[in-house]
């Protein structure tokens, strides 16, 4: 059962780490930002069947975390929004020297 | 015989500067005005400072504030005078204020010695300078920077009196840098003009050269004796170096460069002709009377050391030797009558070198002292004659040089009083009997030649043999000089002649003063034998040797080591006789000289300047251009120092150095625009080598 559970996680994740890096909408890039976290979320529920409880501890942790951050990142992408009128990251380029 | 309290040393020096403060302000107050003055006035076409009267209390403050503290520096003096000559004081009255340098195994005091050769000195500078100070008032009155004038002389003053009165060598080095620097300013007093402020760089440029070796010698004194104060370095001195060893030797001919340096002596003595182009007065307070007789007085300070090394004693002898022939030459042909004086100046330090190379060191500041006289009294008449020509050559605009004695002439019948008052200056420095160069000189002169028992004798009976002929030449120059001046029919031109007139009071007085100081000034310091013979009015005129018996204590340490090892003086010259015979040999052959170059010079038809070319003959155009020594000096060390310098600036600095640098620091911005390459700014870019990063760190671990 662990295998199946860690390639779901892995698939998730590549998924994920690809979404982030061609996808050009943010609220996409955030989403699967999302995906990562959750896919990271399934390897520990897994790995928690062997290795004790400690694992599905870490999991509502990062959720917690997760959802703040959502809040966080959701209103940073809104306000860039009103800013530039667009969500497209090719824009936001001034994260620079 | 009370004891000696010094009255109020500290406020000798203290008053000058004063003075300095006073006058500095408002020269600058007047600098600021002239500049506003200026623009305010460029527009209306009054460009000339000239034109523009500053209001009257600039020019009444400074006269009375200037010579005004050197006067109240002058009482106090003779107020310590008295009490010092009262008390028959025997060591030094060193008074201390605060630590000046104090770290490590040195310590150093300021504190200010008075004894009696510091004090022969300070009334010289403040008797003197008060006279030329006085005679300044007249002679600077219409000067646009005459604030400016009488703050750099009394801080001259300031820091003389310190060179005399300092209880150290190091605290003499502040007062000797302190001249050096008023000096400078003084040469280039008119620095509008080029050749004026260049004459005063040479000046500071030489000294240095001169300075460094007094330095050096301090470092040698404190690694040698671990004391630079006057009382541990004599204390020590006798004991801790070998008569004639190679510290004590290296030591003086150290402190020689030092005072050939300031006192213009070969092979620095180059600084001191171009000297003159600073004010008149200036020449006479500065480079005749007081600063350039620094070196005599260092000498004669440091005479323990001079006498436990009889080399270094021999050079200053020999040196002052060559320096008195070689510039009385170039005198004798000279036509700008401040160079003939300059160049009589450094001959005349050369006599008191050779005095104090001698050990005659009373004999070296007795003829400081009488020179400080009658050399002060000659400039102050030299800018007395020039002052008037300058007026002359003013009032009808005539383009002539008012310093040239071929413009001159005839001029006793115009100014009676300069005449005088230089004739007198002329006898004394001549050598003629009862004036005060004649005692003082043929002293010089004598022990000279009673000084060859010691090891040279063959060094100093030969510099005896150049005193006697510098000692001639000097009576021809000075009297070419005062007929050309003086005498025949004036050359200035008819117009001009009318507007020739004698010097204020304010000029005449000083220079009368000085007048009685050079006839009767040499009475000071007679040998008994010469006291009882003729010279003395058989013991009838008031003549003593009270300057020898004043500074015994200040010599005999030097005179007892001087004994002890080289023997005694000669009591007969190099070719047999006393010294009563050569004092009248010296005197009978100067007056024959005055009488024949009177004649000779009287007869020669001189015209002015503008209408007579350059000097016919081989010896009189060597002459005339100074030997060519500044030419010499400037192909075999400017020219190369520049070229070197140049070498220096473009390759070394420029391209080695600077492009070395340069590239360093390109390195380092060709990396920096290299690395601001993955500086994108764009989010994605960073996420994506974000993740090759994790897959390498991922890659590293699983392999």
């Amino acid at each position: 059962m662990l295998t199946e559970a860690l390639v779901l996680s892995a698939i998730l994740f590549v998924i994920g780490t690809f979404g982030v890096l061609v996808r050009r909408n943010a609220i996409i890039v955030f989403l699967c930002i999302e995906l990562q976290v959750n896919a990271v979320n399934v390897s520990f529920v897994a790995l928690s069947r062997y290795l004790g409880i400690d694992g599905q501890l870490f999991v509502f942790f990062v959720m917690t975390v997760a959802a703040a951050e959502n809040a966080v990142g959701l209103a940073i992408i809104i306000s860039i929004f009103r800013h530039y009128q667009t969500v497209d990251v090719d824009n936001f380029n001034l994260l620079k020297w | 015989m009370t004891e000696f309290h010094p009255l109020l040393p500290g406020l000798i020096p203290l008053l000058p500067l004063l003075g300095f403060l006073g006058n500095g302000m408002l020269a600058l107050v007047a600098g600021v005005r002239g500049a506003a003055e200026l623009r305010a006035g460029a527009g209306a076409g009054k460009e000339k400072l000239g034109e523009l009267a500053p209001p009257p209390w600039m020019r009444g403050l400074p006269s009375w504030i200037g010579p005004g503290a050197i006067g109240a520096a002058f009482l106090l003096t003779l107020m310590n005078f008295v009490g010092m000559a009262r008390s028959g004081l025997e060591a030094p009255a060193i008074v201390r204020y605060w630590d000046w340098i104090s770290t490590g195994g040195i310590r150093i005091e300021a504190a200010l010695q008075l004894d009696q050769l510091s004090m022969i000195m300070m009334l010289v500078i403040t008797g003197v300078g008060l006279l030329i100070h006085v005679f300044s008032v007249g002679y600077m009155r219409e000067d646009p920077g005459y604030a400016r004038y009488f703050a750099y002389l009394n801080l001259f003053v300031f820091f003389m009196l310190v060179l005399v009165m300092g209880a150290s060598f190091p605290l003499m080095f502040v007062g000797w840098e302190g001249v050096g620097l008023c000096s400078y300013l003084l040469i280039g007093f008119w620095f509008e003009d080029r050749e004026k402020a260049d004459a005063g760089k040479k000046a500071f440029i030489v000294n240095r050269i001169g300075d460094f070796g007094f330095l050096v010698a301090i470092f040698l004194l404190f690694t040698s004796l671990g004391a630079v104060d006057y009382a541990g370095v004599f204390g020590a001195a006798p004991e801790l170096l070998a008569y004639g060893g190679s510290t004590a030797t290296a030591i003086t001919l150290f402190l020689l460069i030092g005072a050939a340096g300031k006192s213009a002596q070969i092979p620095l003595y180059v600084w001191l002709p171009d000297a003159m182009a600073g004010p008149t007065p200036v020449s006479a307070l500065i480079h005749a009377a007081t600063m350039v007789t620094a070196g005599v007085y260092l000498v004669v300070r440091a005479s323990v050391l001079f006498a436990l090394a009889p080399a270094g004693s021999a050079t200053v002898a020999a040196i002052g030797a060559a320096t008195a022939l070689f510039a009385a030459t170039i005198a004798l042909q000279q036509y700008d009558i401040k160079k003939v004086l300059a160049y009589s100046t450094v001959s005349q330090l050369g006599f008191m070198f050779m005095g104090v190379g001698a050990g005659a060191y009373v004999a070296g500041v007795f003829h400081l002292v009488t020179h400080a006289f009658f050399k002060g009294l000659l400039f102050l008449g030299a800018g007395a004659v020039i002052h008037s020509m300058h007026h002359a050559l003013h009032a009808t605009h005539k383009d002539w040089d008012a310093q040239d004695m071929r413009n001159m002439g005839g001029l006793r019948h115009k100014m009676p009083v300069t005449w005088v008052t230089m004739g007198i200056a002329t006898l004394a420095i001549a050598g003629i009997w009862p004036f005060a160069g004649f005692f003082s000189k043929d002293e010089i002169v004598w022990y000279a030649g009673a000084a060859r028992t010691g090891g040279y004798g063959a060094l100093f009976t030969a510099l005896w043999g150049v005193a006697l002929v510098a000692a001639v030449l000097t009576a021809i120059y000075m009297t070419r000089l005062m007929v050309m001046t003086f005498y025949g029919s004036n050359r200035t031109g008819e117009r001009e002649a009318e507007h020739l007139h004698e010097a204020p009071l304010v000029m005449t007085i000083p220079l009368s003063i000085l007048a009685v100081l050079s006839l009767f000034g040499g009475w000071l310091n007679v040998p008994a034998s010469l006291q009882e013979s003729v010279f003395g009015g058989f013991g009838l005129l008031p003549m003593s040797d009270w300057l020898e018996r004043w500074l015994e204590p200040v010599t005999e340490l030097a005179q007892e080591i001087h004994l002890s090892h080289a023997g005694g003086y000669a009591t007969a010259s190099p070719l047999g006789g006393g010294a009563v015979l050569w004092a009248g040999i010296a005197t009978g052959v100067a007056l024959v000289t005055v009488g024949l170059t009177f004649r000779s010079v009287s007869k020669r038809g001189i015209r002015p300047a503008s209408e007579s070319g350059a000097p016919v003959g081989v010896v009189r155009g060597l002459l005339y251009h100074k030997w060519y020594v500044d030419e010499l000096y400037d192909r075999v060390f400017v020219r190369p120092l520049l070229g070197a310098s140049r070498i220096a600036w473009r390759w070394v600095d420029q391209i080695l150095i600077d492009g070395s640098v340069n590239a360093v620091g390109s390195v380092f911005k060709a990396l920096g625009w290299f690395g601001s390459l993955f500086q994108t700014g764009q989010v994605t870019t960073y996420a994506f080598v974000l993740t090759l990063g994790a897959l390498a760190v991922l890659g590293a671990l699983l392999l």
